[in-house]
């Protein structure tokens, strides 16, 4: 009995994590089904890192532009200020929980920095960089 | 009829014409009988309609201000939700099904369809043929604002821009902007002369 009460104690923890890592997994598995994958948190940090061209304005844009390089701390709009949380589910453990949010996002901001949408490689690569940290 | 019947009923009718006159005036303000100017009951909620929608807040209101769906026309709203790909420079694109939902929200309670005070003066001020995207740019919202120096906004660190509604408009989250309650970071707050 007291060993039952254990497990399911220890699953009760565990469940949250699930819960958490389904998002990602789930739009993982959605884009090997387009052929991408396998994904690269290394090639996930490059591309987060990687500088682009905004064409009306000519000036440069990046993901850490708004979001910072420290994934840990909170970032800011570039125009309104608007603080943004934390994207490290370490230090902000929401982060990457919705699906609909997380598609939301790639529309707006890879369409923003890079010009055009995230490829599902791109997409998965992210992911899989984001939610090492 | 002698003269004094006369004089009596000409007086009469004028005051009578005037009377109707001014009870029958159309007065685009006016809802309600032709009396009610003096006898019904006249709704001018003070500010604009506050905003009580849950998606609007979190898709609109995540980025900046909500703005109340009050500070603009319902064309304004529907020019803006068509072109969310470039809004302001940035991209605000929605799925389909929520950019529909938020746009019915904002027409349904645009500043065209509303009686609240501010709409009100922000509709009378704006030119038939207007489309106005940015409240900082209508002809009321200019008016209200031509007191104010450059360091108070466009150079104030704390404010940046007459976008930035709440930085000063302690109330404006609840849709009242009234002069009492404006607080201009580093300047204090208003003293109306």
């Amino acid at each position: 009995m007291k060993r039952k009460l254990i497990v399911i104690t220890a699953l009760m923890f565990v469940m949250p994590m699930v819960v958490q890592a389904d998002a990602i997994s789930q739009l993982q598995a959605d884009y090997q089904a387009k052929g991408a994958g396998p994904f690269s948190a290394a090639a996930g940090e490059a591309l987060w890192n990687k500088p682009f061209k905004d064409a009306k304005s000519g000036k440069e844009r990046r993901c850490t532009t708004c979001h910072t390089t420290d994934l840990t701390q909170a970032g800011k709009h570039l125009r309104t200020g608007k603080v943004i949380e934390p994207m490290a589910p370490s230090a902000n453990p929401k982060r990457l929980t919705k699906i609909k949010k997380i598609k939301k996002w790639f529309v707006r901001n890879c369409k923003w920095t890079l010009g055009r949408e995230c490829t599902a490689q791109e997409k998965g690569d992210l992911l899989a960089f984001l939610k090492s940290l | 009829m002698n003269r004094k019947t006369l004089v009596v009923s000409i007086l009469l009718s004028t005051a009578m014409l005037t009377a109707s006159t001014l009870a029958f005036s159309s007065d685009d303000d006016e809802k309600g009988g032709f009396l009610s100017r003096w006898f019904g009951e006249r709704k001018h909620e003070v500010g604009v309609a506050p905003v009580e929608n849950p998606q609007y807040l979190e898709e609109c209101g995540g980025c900046h201000f909500p703005y109340q769906p009050g500070l603009l026309p319902a064309r304004s709203w529907t020019k803006m939700m068509a072109g969310l790909d470039d809004h302001f420079g940035e991209n605000a694109e929605l799925p389909i099904e929520d950019a529909s939902a938020i746009e019915a929200y904002l027409v349904k309670n645009a500043a065209d369809h509303s009686d609240y005070k501010r709409s009100r003066k922000i509709m009378k001020y704006m030119q038939p043929g207007e489309t106005p995207l940015r409240i900082s740019k209508t002809a009321y919202f200019i008016k209200e604002h031509n007191e104010l120096t450059r360091n108070m906004v466009e150079d104030n660190p704390q404010v940046g821009s007459f976008s930035r509604c709440e930085s000063c408009h302690t109330q404006a989250a609840k849709g009242s902007f009234e002069e009492h309650e404006i607080n201009i970071p580093g300047f204090g707050q208003w003293e109306d002369d």
